[in-house]
Formats: C-alpha cells, sequence, structure tokens
C-alpha cells in the first residue's frame, strides 16, 4: 500500500477525531461549570449527587463509561435508537470530561478571595453579575494551567472510541498497520496526535498570554 | 439628620463575643471614627454595619430605614431587595483595597455606575475623570491595580466608592497596609472628603489623623464601647484601660 493512501485513509479519520475533540471541549466546558456549580451548592441533595456524579466519572475507565453510554439504551430499556454510535461517543466524552472539568472550576472559584466578593456586593453587583463579571474572568486565568492539561489528555483520550468500534484515526491506523503489517500508520498517527497537542499547547500559551495583562 | 442608628448590637462567632450591646449613630455630616486595640470589635462592627456580617442582635437603619430590627430579641433582616436599596446608601473602603485586578482604573470606577445602576456611560466617564483628578490620579485611567502603589490603589477604591454617591462612607482601616509616605496621600483624601462635609466612619490605627478629622471618637475594647467622646473628650479620657492604649501617645 502506497503511503499517500496510507495517508488518505487516515486523514478521514483525523477529521472524525478532531470532530470528537472539538464538540466534546464545547459540551463538556459549560457542562463542566454547571456540575461544579452543582458540586458547590447549598443544597445538600445536590451537591451529594454532584460529588457521587464526579467520584463514579473519575472513578471508573472512560472506556467502560463509552460502552455503558452505547449499550446501556438497549441492554437496560430495550430501546433501538437508529445509529447513536457517534451521538454516543460525544455523550460519554462529555459527561466524563464536564466532570473533570468540574473540579478544575471548583478549584479556581474556591480560590477566589472573598473580598472580591464583598466588594462586589457592597458595589450592589447582583450575584450572577459578580459571578460573571468578577470572578469567572479571574477564575479563567488561574485554571488556564490546568485546563491545558485536561485538553491535551484529550486529544489523546479521542481513541478510545475504538471500544465501541467508531473508525476514528486511531482505528484506522490499526486496520492498516494489521492488515498490510507496516508501521507507516503508527508513526504517522504519533506525528498527529504530536502536532495536535502542540498546536492546542501552542494555542492555550496565547490565550494565557492574553490575560497576563494583569496579576 | 441621622444617616446611621445602630442599636444594641451583639455578634457572637460560635462561642466569642465579638459585640456586646453596642449603639452607634451617626449624623449627617458627621466624622465618627472608632479606634482600639486589635480583636476590640471595631471591624467586626464595621462589617456589620455595612452587612457583610449578619448581627444576632441590635437593629440597624439608614437615613430612617429600616435594615435590620429586633424581634423577640433577635435580629431580623429585611428581604434582599430591600437590602439592596438601603446598600445604595452607603460605600465601603477596605483595609486591602479589594480593587478588581482584571479591570483598568477607569473600569473599576465605571462598571458598577453602568452595569448596576445603569447611568449613561458619558456622565459616569465625566464623574470618574472628575473623581481621579480630586484624587491625583489623573493619567492612571488605563492603568490596573498591579501597576500602582498600595496609596494609589486605595485612593483609587475611595474613588470608587464615592462613584456611587454614597450617603455615608466606611473605611475598615484603610492605611493599615501602607508605608508612612503613602498613608500620608490617602489620609489627605479622606481629610477633604472631611472638609467637604462628606458623612464618614473610619475604622483606624492613625491617632493623631482620628484626633484631627473626627467630631467623635469611640474607644472599643472587647466587644464595648468603653470611652466615646469629642476627640479632646476621648484624649483626655482618665479611663484606665483608654490611658493604657494611648500610651505615649497620650503624653505629647
Amino acid at each position: 500500500m502506497r503511503f499517500s493512501l496510507i495517508l488518505s485513509q487516515l486523514g478521514q479519520g483525523m477529521g472524525r477525531t478532531v470532530t470528537i475533540f472539538l464538540l466534546t471541549l464545547i459540551f463538556s466546558l459549560p457542562l463542566g461549570l454547571l456540575v461544579a456549580f452543582g458540586r458547590m451548592s447549598k443544597n445538600r441533595i445536590i451537591s451529594r449527587l454532584t460529588k457521587i456524579y464526579i467520584s463514579i466519572m473519575r472513578g471508573t475507565p472512560l472506556m467502560l463509561q463509552l460502552m455503558v453510554v452505547y449499550f446501556g439504551p438497549f441492554y437496560l430499556f430495550g430501546l433501538n435508537i437508529g445509529n447513536w454510535r457517534f451521538p454516543a461517543i460525544i455523550v460519554g466524552f462529555s459527561l466524563n470530561y464536564a466532570a473533570y472539568f468540574a473540579e478544575i472550576y471548583r478549584s479556581g472559584i474556591e480560590s477566589m478571595p472573598v473580598g472580591q466578593y464583598e466588594a462586589a456586593r457592597l458595589l450592589g453587583y447582583s450575584k450572577m453579575q459578580t459571578f460573571f463579571r468578577i470572578i469567572l474572568p479571574q477564575v479563567i486565568k488561574r485554571i488556564l494551567p490546568a485546563v491545558t492539561n485536561e485538553i491535551i489528555t484529550l486529544v489523546k483520550d479521542t481513541s478510545l472510541a475504538f471500544s465501541i468500534a467508531y473508525a476514528e484515526m486511531f482505528t484506522i491506523a490499526k486496520q492498516i498497520a494489521a492488515a498490510q503489517t507496516t508501521m507507516i500508520p503508527f508513526v504517522a498517527a504519533a506525528v498527529f496526535y504530536y502536532v495536535f497537542n502542540v498546536l492546542v499547547a501552542w494555542i492555550m500559551e496565547r490565550i494565557e498570554k492574553k490575560f497576563a495583562y494583569y496579576r | 439628620m441621622i444617616y446611621l442608628e445602630m442599636n444594641h448590637v451583639k455578634k457572637n462567632f460560635d462561642d466569642l463575643e465579638v459585640l456586646k450591646d453596642i449603639s452607634l449613630t451617626v449624623e449627617e455630616g458627621e466624622v465618627v471614627s472608632i479606634i482600639g486595640p486589635s480583636g476590640s470589635g471595631k471591624s467586626t462592627l464595621l462589617r456589620c454595619a455595612t452587612l457583610l456580617e449578619t448581627m444576632d442582635c441590635g437593629d440597624l437603619s439608614y437615613l430612617g430605614k429600616k435594615a435590620v430590627t429586633m424581634e423577640n430579641g433577635h435580629s431580623v433582616y429585611e428581604k434582599p431587595a430591600v437590602l439592596g436599596k438601603i446598600r445604595e446608601n452607603f460605600g465601603l473602603v477596605f483595609q486591602n483595597y479589594n480593587l478588581f485586578p482584571h479591570y483598568n482604573v477607569m473600569r473599576n470606577l465605571c462598571d458598577a455606575p453602568i452595569h448596576v445602576q445603569k447611568r449613561q456611560r458619558d456622565e459616569v466617564e465625566q464623574q470618574a475623570k472628575e473623581l481621579l483628578y480630586k484624587m491625583g490620579l489623573t493619567g492612571k485611567e488605563k492603568a490596573y491595580p498591579c501597576q500602582l502603589s498600595g496609596g494609589q490603589c486605595q485612593r483609587v477604591a475611595i474613588a470608587r466608592a464615592l462613584m456611587l454617591n454614597p450617603k455615608v462612607l466606611f473605611f475598615d482601616e484603610p492605611t493599615s497596609a501602607l508605608d508612612p509616605e503613602l498613608t500620608g496621600e490617602v489620609l489627605k483624601v479622606i481629610r477633604s472628603l472631611a472638609e467637604m462635609h462628606m458623612t464618614m466612619v473610619i475604622v483606624t490605627h492613625e491617632m493623631a489623623f482620628a484626633r484631627e478629622i473626627s467630631d467623635r471618637i469611640l474607644f472599643m475594647d472587647q466587644g464595648v464601647v468603653v470611652v466615646e467622646g469629642t476627640p479632646k473628650e476621648v484624649f483626655s479620657s482618665e479611663n484606665n484601660r483608654m490611658k493604657g492604649f494611648l500610651g505615649k501617645f497620650r503624653d505629647k
């Protein structure tokens, strides 16, 4: 098999890998904030439930979670949802990453000095205004390095989609390698992940610099 | 007109009695200083007055409007909406400024008037510029708090509080984090506010300053007001605790 052919086949998978990556971020970053609110809620039931949720998401393998999300509707409830493979991957990844992001948000929010809240209160800001105008912008600056870590992990975790036979890049790479007994797809996959992550790190560094105008 | 009235305020932190039956009335245009050793409850009193801390007993009102009433021996707070309205009557300057680090000086001053009070941007920015001029901070509009000295930060914080046109301005040890030179800058600003008859309540360790600008001084110790009166009365008080606290300062 020619090198260019291998690349073109891997290329299709790369598109899917990037799609999983982007959709997971789009859903899990806001969802994580919501989970963080739940975790910090004064309502004992809500905070307890979110704590259990986070504990399960962090305490069991993502691969297993993907299988539960994919097979669960049919095995548990007999539901037959047409082509559920791709949505199941996005749901599984988003739920899992939301739990991790939630804890990162929480660490940032709880590290904010109480004086910022008090100053905002004296100036008449509502709770929503205080959070979105005063607290969140500062929290984002604080948590960026931790978020970068998590995003880089996500790039590599996309390969777990193979577990429910979704043909993202690495699944294809393994198939080609097995069929053609060649290392080339693995090398190509490694280069792809590495370049992807260098790009992610570069973008995140740019964002960090944007926030460097104050201490 | 009575701007602030607090009666029989009590506050406990668990088993520790921080405020034991304190009353404070501040008239329009009056400058009241609260002095006393650390841990005497001065700051807690200020935090109760500014609704940052809830008191256990006692009542509180601004310009005759009740924020807290006494019912069956306990403080009862008005609904949040009412308290929100009452909050418009006062401002607070913190010991450590609590400026918003991600906003520049101008935005620190203008954000609340524009987004909370919904005032016109042009008018708000005009007011901010005038205030910065009075504070000696012209040219610092675009600076971020981290680029300013402590004295400059505190003056920005004073300007930020004044932007909302409060009736009463509270200061919680405004110069405790500053060296003598920077303290001078900030006290100068507070002095000029006193000359304009701004109603102020100041918790401070600056004895000379308190004596100079106050109409009335409260000396607090262990949760009670030990001595209260004009600066002259307080500084010549024969009360032993007062004499002990003032120490060498009194001999001058």
